[in-house]
């Protein structure tokens, strides 16, 4: 048994004076106590070896201006941005258009009505935003196809498989979310269908997606998909990785939206039972809006893994934007320059799915408020 | 009369259901059938034979990495490098799920921590590499870091005489058990080490349970592991010899071999999914409520102890499960090896050997078949896991 003590009160210290500005907040957030100054010592150190070198070497010193490959050589301290301004088009358009550049304006028009209904979706006070979600789903694809591809309207045509760089990649990646989501909500269904045999089919094709790696069902598209058809019927490269990364895809945004379905409150279903509606009734007036509502942070979480991930295209031998630039910085006139392509394409994705993953953080909020009571 | 009589049959949800049933399930079986005919139909055009005949042929092409499974060129069969393939992918998966789980929860923390630098640093870490692609990161690290960075053979950069590291991979000195009595007793004295860690472990608690004094057993355990590993040392005089690796005319030979292309999958898979899992762990960290936090506080306990003794165990519920899924994800991910070309399964068998053999078939079903395994004992892990949780909890 321990020893018992006579226990004896000190006096309490005061209480600590509420205390704001720089100061305070440096001493709490920086040198509260030794180990939080040692740390933030060590920072300020690691901030002093990287910052300056990178700014060093991607600004001040960096190269842009000519148009060949002595001006870098003449400089070999900074980055060689003069290579990615020479093959820009090559990396954003790909082949063709690198070659066409009188046709240019045809992918930069579609790069301009796509950015103009995004801020038109993302931002909150515009008005008639399911019309407008509707003709990006369907009409823009429509669009894009017509004057990008340019037969329709009596332009050169440059067809879908002469499309590359960072036009690619974003067409792979619409045509992936865009295709998966009415299978996706379909299959979501299923799985929380009562039916059975409906229920297995939607858990088989779910978890059998899901458990391969991207790249062997890319494999699988490229070298099997010709097998599975009437030798009649033929798909080029890019339609087989479309229908790969869909499949793919599809299992995905079922997961994303059966987490939306399962957060509807029972009484919702019931709801909808007591007012008579039948089961597509129910799930089209009823139960959908609100669970997509809720499963947009999903999808926009599976649609930038999607993303990130259509680079695997480059790895089956199409020009996407990832493949575009390794192809760029191993053709004989810019060898070596390897770092500055990985940059930039980096740099590309990075914004993309930045921004992506950010809007979906701000929806995530907003919804969040919405439900607070 | 019951009330079901007066419901026309084709209303009858029931029935209903049954029709929708089966009318899907025909469906589903008419494309399975077709896309089977089809490729039957494809295969005899083109004169392919398939079947599993292949498996027992011999492999005409090099196998560069293998070191735990013999290759002989010229000599060994499909099914052999098939088996090599997963022990790749194995060795790629366990190495990078060590890494990015350390790797993961000190960035983890660090994001949580209140030093402003620290935090910031570790959020910037996250969205740098949750946001490129990790084929993107791995090519970047291979062809644009390592390659250029690393010298060649003859200039390896070198740890005394010992390990070395150059632009064709990291070498290290491989141990070699001589067979002896010495082999045996080193043998025994890790393992009783080991277990000595365990019962100091365990006596420590009980006497923690006991006096509140908590000695440190751990460090006894160590310490007994470190004495008995010496004594065995002191006795036998070479119970473990080391083969170090040589420079030869153009590289090096013996000890172990890691090929840059593994070495660079490795970090990749490591500090890309380490940025998942730090984001795993400050989920789980976040999701503890604040008042075991404060409770912890006006304990008088010291953040690190606060930390190891109230939060994450806590923390843990929430963090392992999505874990877990990461861990399944790196497995899935390494097969991007095929970019810097480390032989793993989809880059030894759905790559070389489909080449060589055209039977496309059969090779990338078993190679879906493997993924799909893991995938399976992975969802079966967090099933158990969570359900063992669960009865834990109120």
């Amino acid at each position: 048994m321990a020893e018992t003590g006579v226990f004896e009160r000190k006096e309490s210290r005061p209480p600590p004076i509420r205390q704001t500005g720089a100061w305070e907040w440096a001493r709490e957030h920086l040198f509260g106590t030794v180990t939080n100054t040692i740390l933030t010592l060590l920072g300020l150190y690691l901030i002093y070896l990287l910052i300056p070198p990178i700014v060093q070497w991607a600004i001040l010193d960096a190269n842009i201006s000519g148009s060949s490959r002595a001006v870098c050589e003449a400089n070999p301290d900074g980055a060689c941005w003069t290579f990615i301004k020479v093959r820009f088009t090559q990396l954003m358009f790909g082949l063709y258009f690198g070659a066409n550049p009188e046709q240019v304006w045809r992918p930069t028009l579609a790069f301009i009505v796509f950015a103009a209904l995004i801020a038109w979706l993302t931002l909150p006070p515009t008005p008639y935003k399911p019309q407008v979600a509707l003709f990006t789903l369907i009409g823009f694809p429509i669009f894009t196809y017509a004057v990008v591809q340019g037969e329709w309207l009596g332009l050169p045509a440059a067809n879908v498989e002469e499309w590359g760089g960072f036009l690619l990649t974003l067409t792979l990646a619409s045509v992936g979310i865009v295709m998966a989501l009415p299978i996706g909500i379909l299959l979501a269904l299923g799985r929380r269908s009562q039916l059975p045999i409906i229920r297995a089919i939607s858990v088989i094709y779910i978890e059998f997606w899901r458990g391969t790696p991207l790249i062997t069902i890319l494999f699988m598209a490229s070298v099997m998909l010709p097998l599975f058809f009437p030798s009649e019927v033929d798909f080029n490269k890019v339609v087989r990785a479309m229908v790969g990364i869909t499949l793919f895809q599809s299992a995905y945004t079922a997961e994303a939206i059966r987490g939306g379905l399962s957060a509807i409150p029972r009484g919702q279903y019931e709801a909808a039972d007591a007012l008579g509606l039948g089961y597509w009734q129910k799930m089209i007036f009823i139960i959908l809006p609100q669970a997509l509502r809720i499963s947009i942070p999903g999808i926009v979480n599976t649609f930038i893994a999607l993303f990130k991930d259509t680079s695997l295209v480059s790895i089956i031998g199409l020009l996407d934007l990832l493949n575009m630039a390794q192809t760029a910085s191993r053709s004989i006139e810019w060898k070596g320059y390897d770092f500055e392509a990985y940059v930039f394409a980096a740099l590309i994705f990075f914004i993309c799915t930045y921004g992506m993953s950010r809007y979906s953080q701000y929806i995530e909020r907003k919804l969040d408020r919405e439900t607070q009571r | 009369m019951s009330r079901n009589n007066r419901i026309p049959f084709y209303r009858n949800p029931v029935y209903r259901g049954i029709a929708v049933q089966i009318t899907v399930l025909a469906l589903v079986l008419w494309a399975l059938y077709t896309i089977f005919t089809n490729t039957v139909a494809n295969l005899n055009e083109r004169g392919i034979q398939t079947g599993f005949g292949f498996l027992t042929e011999t492999a005409p092409f090099a196998v560069g990495f293998s070191p735990f499974i013999d290759y002989k060129l010229g000599e060994t069969p499909y099914w052999v490098v098939f088996l090599i393939g997963i022990q790749n992918t194995i060795i790629v998966s366990v190495l990078g799920i060590l890494a990015a789980t350390i790797l993961g929860f000190i960035v983890g923390v660090a994001r949580l921590s209140p030093n402003f630098l620290l935090s910031r640093f570790a959020s910037v870490y996250v969205e740098i590499f949750r946001n490129t692609p990790l084929l993107l990161q791995i090519m970047f690290w291979n062809f644009a870091v390592f390659l250029p960075l690393f010298p060649g053979p003859r200039e390896s950069i070198t740890v005394g005489e010992e390990i070395f590291l150059n632009n064709r991979g990291l070498y290290l000195p491989k141990p070699i058990l001589t067979e002896s009595v010495g082999a045996w007793a080193l043998l025994a004295a890790v393992v009783m080490g080991i277990f000595a860690i365990f019962a100091f472990n365990r006596w420590a608690k009980a006497k923690q349970y006991h006096t509140g004094y908590r000695p440190p057993g751990r460090l006894y355990g160590l310490l007994t592991l470190v004495v008995l590993v010496f004594l065995v040392f002191l006795i036998f005089p070479a119970p473990l010899s080391f083969e170090i690796p040589e420079l030869g005319r153009f590289n090096l030979t013996g000890g172990i071999q890691v090929p840059l292309p593994l070495f660079s999958l490795w970090f990749a898979l490591t500090t890309y999914t380490a940025a998942f899992i730090a984001e795993n762990v400050r989920g789980g960290i976040n999701s503890v409520s604040k008042g075991q936090t404060e409770a912890a506080a006006s304990l008088g306990l010291k953040r690190p102890t606060m930390l190891r003794l109230v939060i994450i165990p806590q923390a843990m519920r929430v963090i392992i499960p999505p874990t877990i899924s990461q861990y399944l994800n790196l497995t899935k991910n390494s097969s991007l090896a095929v970019a810097v070309a480390y032989e793993e399964l989809v880059n030894l068998w759905a790559g070389i050997a489909l080449n060589q053999t055209g039977q496309a078939l059969v090779i990338i079903a078993m190679t879906i078949l493997v993924y799909e395994t893991l995938s399976l004992l992975t969802s079966g892990i967090l099933n158990w896991y969570n359900r063992r949780v669960q009865v834990v909890e109120r």
